[in-house]
């Protein structure tokens, strides 16, 4: 893409996603600057989800281009697809792990298909990416049936870092969780980023891990985006962001909040 | 001494990095710098490469440190010795690879079967006392789930059963008329045609139709119900699953299977027909007399008389294996096909002790 310079790794212009007579997104624009944590919000049925899949190319939308790492999704050939997404990892919301494979199989499904390696080193960076995303070494054979959501969950998520992605793309990892749970889950992102330079686009439900761990928000309203950081957000004035960040959940999350 | 590890350390690069970190000669007893400054980039692979060689080192009674470690790196680094990145599982033999797990594995598999059929027989006395309390309390039957049930298994199978009972008329017509005209009895080919498909082929290739076309949609749909928790759901809501789901599916098939059989007797004479007409130049009037001579109305009776059986069998099996699913997408498969071969199994042992049956009764 000519506008893309390096900072930016995904640029969305002019999306449209309809289903039916239904418009969800009518003219999204958005970048996500390198190695910052891009939050996104909205109402349920506001296409949060959506634009994560049509992002990473599993929707073809009405309208609009997607860069991602300044390869053109929509027009990318099967080779510079596969390419891409060797460069991005996707945590989908249930974990998304494939039930006939046990954890450790499933981590290595992304490395036995794009890089040829020793199978005992496999099992050995399989077994420490359980180890990262904080799993009981035990885990490593079980399978998904067998964990609990949450574990599902960090199961799934070292399945998204099993190439070292550039890019994380998060549905909802803190849903479902423990409050405990969840926060780790935010101090362990926090801590990938600052360690892999990682950037990180996450639909999220949960406004702590939006105050925790966001640099930037995008939030849906009306079938459009508007992006920010959480100052600006706080100071809007549309009705559904001010109720979103003031009702007493958005203010409890606050940590700046005014007593 | 020191080590200076250098170039990109990542995953593309592990492999390469791996075959000559276990080519290295490690020294014991000494004090080893790990000298990070010429790695240019690092990611978790590399890291855990790094921290395997330091542990390796250490093991040997080394005392190591690593020194000018990037800011950068730092926490990807403290990240991985605090989750104390450890050795991976190994992988367990699976046990019927040895002799003794051969016969343990045979002696398992054998007490597995006799403990399905126990279970199997359990749920199907289950189903029949449900099936009696509906006979004193009629109203509860869902009508209209048992008539869905009745469209989906009986009148949406008709074009496939009426084709194939055709198809095995004509070849059972054909062959017959063959093999009878070396001795100049082709006609008696109507027999064999009225005979075989009546009393066996046509109920029987119906119910092993109906088994691979019904009996695996009630275990696939019943077991996703069981992966969406929606059985868990029925019983929360003190719904009865089983009167819910399984009575009007056995129910609707018990009702439908007689019709279709019946059906497909009548395709199959109708392709008998049609295939002595051309190959015998027998006309229909002539073929409709020949068969009266062969068959008796039970000959017809027989047959339709273990479709309810049949059709028991069917939808027991096939509920009974969907509520057994665990969990995963990986069951839902492994049972619905666990389900057809078990019904299409028990269909031919109760052909077989109708069979019997019959003759004792001498039918």
């Amino acid at each position: 893409m000519a506008a893309a310079d390096d900072d930016i790794v995904i640029s969305v212009r002019g999306l449209v996603n309809r289903f039916g007579e239904q418009t969800v997104h009518d003219g999204i624009d958005l970048d996500v600057r390198r190695g910052e944590v891009l939050g996104v919000v909205g109402g349920s049925g506001s296409g949060k989800s959506v634009l994560l899949r049509t992002i990473v190319g599993l929707r073809r939308p009405q309208a609009g281009s997607i860069g991602v790492l300044g390869c053109d999704v929509l027009g990318a050939s099967e080779a510079e697809a596969r390419a891409l997404e060797q460069r991005w990892g996707v945590l989908f919301q249930d974990g998304a792990l494939f039930s006939s494979l046990t954890v450790a199989q499933n981590i290595e499904v992304p490395l036995r298909e794009h890089i040829p390696m020793p199978e005992p080193l496999m099992d050995e960076i399989a077994a420490c990416k359980i180890a990262i995303v904080g799993l009981p070494e035990a885990a490593a054979d079980k399978f998904p049936s067998q964990l609990s959501g949450g574990m599902r969950k960090r199961a799934g998520l070292a399945r998204a870092l099993a190439l070292d992605p550039e890019i994380l793309f998060l549905d909802e990892p803190t849903a479902g969780l423990d409050p405990i749970a969840a926060a780790d889950f935010d101090q362990l992102i926090r801590d990938l980023k600052a360690s892999l330079d990682l950037t990180v686009f996450l639909v999220t439900h949960d406004l702590d891990t939006l105050f925790a761990i966001c640099d930037r928000v995008a939030v849906l309203v009306d079938q459009k985006i508007r992006i920010g950081t959480l100052a600006q957000h706080l100071a809007d004035n549309h009705p559904w962001i001010h109720a979103y960040f003031h009702g007493p959940r958005g203010r409890a999350a606050n940590p700046e909040r005014e007593h | 001494m020191t080590l200076r590890p250098a170039g990109d350390w990542l995953v593309a690069t592990a492999a390469e990095l791996d075959r000559r970190l276990r080519a290295l000669e490690l020294p014991s007893g000494r004090r080893v710098a790990v000298d990070l400054a010429a790695i240019e980039r690092l990611d978790t692979a590399g890291a855990w490469l790094l921290l395997r060689t330091e542990h390796a080192l250490e093991a040997r009674g080394n005392e190591v440190a690593l020194t000018n470690v990037r800011n950068s790196f730092a926490p990807l680094l403290a990240q991985l010795r605090a989750r104390g990145a450890g050795e991976p599982v190994p992988h367990p033999v699976p046990p019927h690879h040895t002799l003794l797990g051969f016969v343990a594995r045979i002696g398992e598999i054998t007490i597995n079967v006799l403990r399905r059929a126990y279970l199997m027989l359990g749920f199907g006395g289950l189903v029949s006392t449900k099936m009696a309390e509906l006979i004193l309390r009629p109203g509860r039957l869902r009508g209209i789930a048992t008539l869905v049930q009745m469209e989906r298994t009986g009148v949406d199978a008709m074009p496939i059963v009426g084709l194939l009972s055709f198809l095995i008329g004509v070849v059972v017509a054909y062959q017959g008329a063959d093999q009878l005209r070396r001795f100049g009895a082709e006609i008696y080919a109507v027999n064999l045609l009225g005979v075989s498909i009546l009393r066996e082929l046509g109920v029987l290739l119906t119910a092993i139709i109906i088994a691979g076309r019904s009996g695996s949609a009630f275990t696939a749909q019943i077991g996703t119900m069981q992966v969406n928790q929606e059985i868990d759901a029925l019983n929360t809501l003190g719904l009865d699953p089983v009167e819910v789901l399984v009575l009007p599916r056995v129910f609707g098939l018990v009702l439908t299977l007689p019709l279709l059989v019946f059906y497909a007797d009548a395709m199959g004479m109708l392709g008998g027909a049609l295939m002595t007409w051309a190959a015998l130049g027998v006309p229909i009037p002539a073929f409709l007399d020949q068969l009266r001579g062969a068959i008796t109305e039970w000959t017809l009776w027989v047959g339709i008389i273990k479709a309810p059986f049949f059709a028991a069998i069917i939808s027991m099996v096939g509920c009974y294996e969907g509520f057994n699913v665990t969990g995963s997408a990986e069951s839902v498969g492994r049972l619905t096909t666990q389900s057809v071969v078990e019904s299409i199994f028990l269909v031919i042992v109760a052909d077989a002790a109708f069979s019997i049956l019959f003759s004792v009764l001498k039918i």
